[in-house]
């Protein structure tokens, strides 16, 4: 439901439905202006109140301004405050009238009543009006001398207000120098307070472009004004203590005595009631700590307990924030929580985003001691009334079976949850034991039997209808009825919504037929002919794709889409270290609620104190690690690439368009269907005499490619599989295995030196070339990386060693290949790309 | 910091009270943020999370007693700054209105604008003590007596996370006098202890976990300087070593272990290594003087015991026993139990005890939910509930993994689990005549009370 319009909602304070309403307060309010009887405040209270109120609800009360002016004349405080929130609501919009306030508020500013100097500077300070920014000066100036510290706390402010309405003018009349004094010499605390947080503000914006403030901001990281901060820290309210927490992070220590005298003057701050403040204390302890490592691990176990005590005694709101915390910490080292397990279990009343970050948390710390409790936990949520929490639980069973070793029993458990019959956790349960098989195909004996009980009609949710056809394709030898159970789908082909499950369902049929031919022969036929005739593209040009291929060659075909599965060895890391490092840097932020860099999610002015480097923002982008492909991605992948030379016009009328310019196949789509449904596709054995298709495949598309397949590939024109995928283990042994075919020098320019300080940045580069990297290392001036590369179309893998020495600007390569004979355009194509490294 | 608006919307979405500070965000900010909570369910979640980003603008929200307090800003703050202020703005405001509904709330806008206006200064928090605040407020809080007092959602005594006792909490506004112009003097401390327990099928002790926290509330004029005596043999930390905090053999000796704790800023811990005294000058309003964290063993105030019997192909029987394991003079109040029934349940016959009185049952049928409320038990009683399930399709498997967990909410007045005390509450005297009245009062509540079937 949308909420209600205006008129629906609360009754009170009075809801006008027109203008009429705001007419009638003019009047009023005229009426009033000039009387002096008695009463007249109290009447002009209410009438000033309704005019806050029709404010707050969103009414432009914007015409009463020169009224509300009038009526301001007035002793009254109350009517005075609310007239000042009045102005500073719509000043901005009224320049005009605006001047009609300077002259009561600068009257104001000189009250007796240090209450009302300082209500009227700020209403002053707050009009955001260019043109009268010369009236605050004055006011702003003696502000800053009052002897009341309520004014100089506001004026301090206003010397930054005044400062986002015209730089130049604060600037100029050198009030920034005038708050460093006051900084150093308020007796205030506020005062002291409310001059840094301006300080900071006005020197990181004039940093940009004067050296000046460039030097001022710096020496306020100074050691004798962190320790001046530090030293008078519980002088400062909680607010004030974190924003001098918030400094004393960027501030670089000068030796290990100057580190600790630092903890010590803040360990008590760890024992605050106020979470903001212990998260900024923590923040220092860590930053400060970073390189010594055995402190390191002392401020974890130190700073333990107060967050978990910060996590259960405050609002479900505040635990949010502190668990999103203390998910980065575990992340950084999953030991600290290992044995405080129990403190992530959820309670049945919590909201459900806490709940969700205790699973994460849980996810996190389970090692080989604590699997088994956090699992049975995790079992009972399955069964939880609440059905996203349900689903959530059964996620993170699995991922812990994913980054476990021993799996033996969580396997169990997720077999149970089959026999649970609730449709949401059969579903879920599938798309994990998928998931599972990839990793550990040891187990498809254990769940196969399992899955093979489940009946395809009880799911409905195209993820597991996927995973579950996924597992068919792939075990069909295993699943005596698969062959069955995928023709009954292939038959309902119309019913099939999700177009994922059409192409698992195409993909599958193909798996099943290389395996058992005779029994699939006829699904697949109907298969391809339903999934050319598909109104979905990638659907239909899958099933063209198949097809084509399969008259092709069989054997190929099979080399294609069903190639001996590699068990996956981890699946990808949604985040590089390189963002879980930025984010670690922006601790105490939203970075760390968002699981996101703050350049992400902010433009870069308002990204705050936390930023540590801007240069490194826009280049540390996360390499998509490939490792997490399927072969049926594969193709998904290619299919696109081959649809971006169509006409996106033709989607719908496929092969028939024969006039298009797109198109230059002499087949009208009929034909081709009704050529599929007769196709003798005799099986593996027969598919010699088939293979001579008497169409070029790149003409049909049109993709204007036009040399023949070449018999013989040309060296210099080797082409790589962009998506090539290989597990650190396979390479391993290929590397022992194979004899070292080439061994080059190259030199590398000084560009790519100097790009060289972010190594990761190579890898990337490479990447973009489809040379990837296996594992790196080294510390300048040597690095030393390890690439693998493979054919595009052929598994032939080509493993490099490379070490760079920056220094020398001198690469040395050694090239492992297993066809030989190309390992020279291979080190070619890695001479290209290496030299265009660090080149824009 | 740099707070760009704070805003507090009602249930309905509407603007109570509205302050743009820094004027960076645009004009719709209200109606952004209530649209995406409203429709926070449709991506897949209950509840939408207390912060997100919408367009680069991030917001903030905390719900307290069905309104929501919200802060906004483009800048990359500290999300437990944010919150904890919000809290702190919601407790301030409710100091100054005595009770805070969306009511006492509408009443007293112009009140709060006072309060906001001096909380923050162009998106700087400056103060959020109730004692500095008091005089920058002029306008007279309206009181809404307690009788008026309608709480928006009955849950909302739960679920908004302020460990404060419903109902005996003080309503009075720090503004108030009484009548007659004298001020009464009387400061109250409240030693509030929130208990999770997790009991296994079989009635084991999964986890159980005390959040206490003892709470202040100070009408004593002149701030005199109070000290407050805790037992002498309470420890601070345990479990150290690497040992898992749960590791209930270690904690049979004597004295009260606390995991953990922290302390209001006003309190002073000089003497507290020694003698466990905290000393402090109370400030205006309710407070925190410290917040504790306890997972030593203790005797669970109620014993749960189900049974769930099949009885027919569409039918079976729950049985619920509570045993309350506290002493027969301590009374506990506001007992509701939950469990929910399998999915296909269409029907509930309830039979109680013959001589009942104060309960209630009731099947919702919508949730499947098994509810038994109790006005009250006596310590050392036992009650019983039998519920006639009927289904409506023949059920498979396994009744117990469709039905349950049971939960139970209670309050328990002049209790505490942990048995952590205040031994004497001692005010600073102004002269011989000064005896101000001294509440100190013990409650227990449940938190998250569950026992598995």
């Amino acid at each position: 439901m949308p909420p209600p319009a205006a008129s629906s909602r609360y009754p009170s304070p009075s809801q006008p439905s027109g203008k009429s309403e705001v007419t009638d307060l003019k009047s009023q309010l005229r009426q009033l202006a000039g009387s002096r009887a008695p009463g007249v405040d109290d009447s002009k209270r209410d009438l000033f109140k309704k005019v806050i109120s029709y404010m707050t609800i969103g009414i432009d009360v914007s015409s009463v301004f020169g009224e509300m002016v009038m009526c301001s004349a007035t002793s009254d405080i109350v009517l005075k405050k609310m007239c000042y929130l009045y102005v500073g609501n719509y000043a901005k919009g009224n320049p005009d009238l605006s001047l009609l306030t300077i002259n009561f508020l600068q009257r104001d500013c000189k009250d007796e009543d240090p209450m009302i100097r300082g209500l009227a500077l700020r209403s002053l300070c707050s009009l955001r009006v260019p043109n009268l920014v010369e009236y605050l000066l004055g006011p702003l100036g003696s502000g800053l001398k009052d002897n009341n510290s309520y004014v100089r706390t506001i004026a301090v402010t206003g010397v930054l207000k005044l400062y986002h309405i015209s730089a130049s003018t604060c600037i100029d009349a050198e009030f920034p120098a005038t708050l460093k004094s006051l900084m150093l010499h308020d007796s205030d605390a506020q005062v002291v307070a409310n001059c840094l947080a301006a300080l900071q503000e006005i020197w990181s914006l004039e940093a940009s472009h004067s050296e000046e403030a460039c030097r001022e901001k710096e020496s306020l990281l100074s050691k004798p004004l962190i320790y001046y901060f530090l030293n008078r820290i519980k002088e400062f309210n909680e607010w004030a203590q974190c924003l001098i927490l918030e400094l004393a992070v960027k501030y670089v220590p000068s030796d290990s005595n100057d580190i600790f005298d630092i903890m010590n003057l803040l360990e008590d701050r760890l024992q605050h009631a106020n979470g903001a403040v212990v998260l900024a204390t923590v923040k220092v302890f860590l930053q400060l700590t970073l390189s010594m490592t055995d402190v390191h691990q002392q401020v974890y176990e130190r700073i333990k307990s107060p967050l978990l005590t910060l996590v259960s005694s405050g609002s479900p709101e505040q635990s949010y924030a502190i668990l999103s915390h203390l998910h980065l910490l575990v992340v950084r080292a999953p030991f600290i929580f290992a044995s405080d397990y129990k403190h992530f279990y959820c309670q049945y009343n919590e909201p459900s985003y806490v709940k969700k970050l205790k699973l994460e948390m849980l996810t996190a710390i389970a090692n080989e001691s604590n699997t088994y409790e956090i699992v049975t936990e995790l079992c009972e949520y399955a069964a939880n009334v609440d059905i996203e929490i349900a689903r959530e639980s059964i996620r993170a069973v699995g991922k812990i079976a994913l980054q476990q070793y021993d799996v033996n029993a969580i396997v169990d458990r997720l077999l149970q949850f089959l026999e649970m019959e609730k449709d949401y956790v059969t579903a879920e349960t599938l798309v994990l034991v998928k998931d599972l098989l990839r990793k550990h195909p040891q187990w498809s004996h254990d769940c196969i039997s399992v899955v093979g009980g489940i009946s395809s009609k009880n799911i409905q949710e195209p993820k597991a209808k996927a995973a579950l056809i996924w597992m068919l394709g792939e075990y069909a030898q295993d699943m005596s009825d698969a062959p069955y159970i995928l023709e009954n789908l292939i038959e309902n082909w119309e019913e099939e919504h999700s177009a994922e499950v059409r192409l698992h369902l195409l993909t599958a049929a193909m798996k099943c037929f290389f395996k058992r031919a005779p029994e699939t022969q006829k699904a697949l036929g109907i298969a391809l002919a339903a999934g050319i005739a598909d109104f979905h593209q990638d659907v239909h040009d899958r099933a063209l794709f198949y097809y084509r291929v399969l008259q092709y060659d069989v054997h190929v075909a099979e080399r294609v889409v069903s190639p001996p599965q590699q068990a996956v060895s981890a699946f990808a890391d949604t985040q590089s270290s390189e963002i879980k490092d930025r984010i670690f840097d922006e601790f105490n932020s939203l970075s760390v609620i968002y699981q996101k860099p703050s350049y992400i999610f902010t433009d870069k002015e308002h990204r705050g104190p936390f930023e540590f480097s801007d240069e490194l923002g826009s280049t540390s982008i996360t390499p998509e690690v490939s490792s997490d492909i399927v072969p049926a991605q594969q193709f998904e992948a290619n299919d696109k690439d081959l649809l971006l030379s169509t006409d996106e016009k033709d989607d719908n009328k496929g092969l028939s368009s024969n006039n298009g310019s797109a198109y230059t196949a002499p087949y009208e789509s009929s034909n081709i269907s009704s050529q599929m449904q007769e196709l003798a596709i005799s099986g593996p054995a027969a598919s010699a005499t088939t293979t001579q298709s008497s169409f070029d495949f790149d003409d049909l598309l049109g993709l204007g490619l036009s040399t023949a397949p070449a018999p013989t590939p040309s060296p210099p024109l080797l082409k790589l599989n962009a998506r090539a995928a290989l597990d650190p283990r396979a390479f391993q042994q290929k590397w022992r295995q194979l004899p070292i075919s080439l061994s080059q020098e190259y030199s590398v320019n000084p560009q790519g030196i100097a790009a060289l300080t972010v190594p990761q940045s190579l890898i990337k580069h490479m990447q973009s070339h489809s040379i990837h990297c296996i594992a790196s290392g080294g510390q300048s001036p040597n690095f030393k990386f390890f690439f693998f590369a493979q054919k595009e179309a052929e598994p032939l893998d080509y493993l490099t060693e490379c070490i760079i020495n920056s220094s020398s600007a001198k690469a040395q390569i050694k090239v492992k290949a297993d066809e030989q004979s190309t390992s020279q355009a291979f080190a070619t194509v890695f001479e290209t790309a290496l030299s265009k490294f660090g080149m824009p | 910091m740099m707070i760009s608006q704070l805003f507090v919307l009602s249930q309905r979405g509407d603007n109570i009270v509205f302050r743009d500070y820094r004027a960076e965000v645009p004009k719709g900010s209200t109606e952004t943020f209530f649209r995406k909570v409203k429709f926070w369910k449709e991506d897949g979640n209950a509840e939408a999370p207390p912060i997100f980003n919408v367009d680069g603008v991030n917001y903030f929200h905390v719900k307290v007693v069905g309104l929501y307090f919200v802060a906004t800003t483009r800048v990359n703050v500290s999300p437990s700054l944010v919150l904890e202020l919000l809290q702190r703005i919601a407790r301030v405001i409710k100091d100054y209105l005595g009770v805070l509904n969306e009511d006492s709330f509408r009443k007293n806008f112009l009140l709060v604008y006072e309060l906001l206006d001096e909380v923050i200064d162009f998106g700087y928090v400056q103060t959020t003590s109730t004692e500095v605040l008091k005089s920058y407020v002029f306008n007279e809080p309206i009181l809404i007596a307690p009788a008026r007092l309608q709480p928006i959602d009955p849950a909302a005594i739960f679920t908004q996370g302020a460990k404060r006792m419903p109902g005996t909490a003080v309503t009075k506004s720090v503004l108030a006098n009484d009548p007659g112009g004298r001020r009464r003097e009387e400061i109250f401390v409240d030693i509030i202890e929130k208990i999770s327990v997790t009991f296994s099928s079989n009635g084991y002790i999964l986890t159980s976990e005390i959040d206490g926290t003892i709470q202040m509330k100070s009408y004593l004029s002149g701030n005199p300087e109070i000290r407050l005596a805790l037992n002498e043999d309470l420890n601070i930390g345990r479990g150290g070593g690497g040992v898992s905090v749960y590791d209930y053999r270690s904690s049979s000796g004597s004295g009260v272990i606390l995991d953990d704790c922290n302390f209001h800023e006003s309190v002073r811990l000089d003497s507290f290594d020694s003698d466990r005294t905290l000393s402090l000058v109370p400030p205006d309003g309710e407070f925190p003087v410290m917040n504790y964290r306890m997972t030593q063993e203790f005797r669970p105030p109620f014993h749960v015991n189900t049974l769930i019997e099949e009885a027919g192909r569409l039918k079976a029987e729950v049985i619920i026993k509570i045993r309350a394991e506290f002493p027969s003079d301590i009374i506990a109040n506001t007992i509701a139990v939950q469990m929910p029934l399998p999915n296909y349940t269409c029907r509930a016959s309830f039979e109680l005890e013959h001589d009942a009185v104060g309960q209630k049952t009731d099947f919702k049928e919508s949730s499947k939910m098994l509810e038994w409320s109790l006005k009250k038990i006596v310590g050392g009683a036992e009650h019983t509930l039998r519920a006639k399930l009927t289904f409506s399709q023949e059920f498979h498997g396994n009744i117990t993994k469709e039905a349950g967990p049971v939960s139970m909410t209670f309050t328990i007045p002049m209790y505490n689990v942990s048995k952590l005390q205040v031994k004497y509450l001692q005010i600073a005297k102004k002269s011989s005549s000064y005896n101000p009245y001294r509440w100190v009062r013990y409650v227990t509540q449940a938190n998250s009370y569950v026992a598995r079937i």
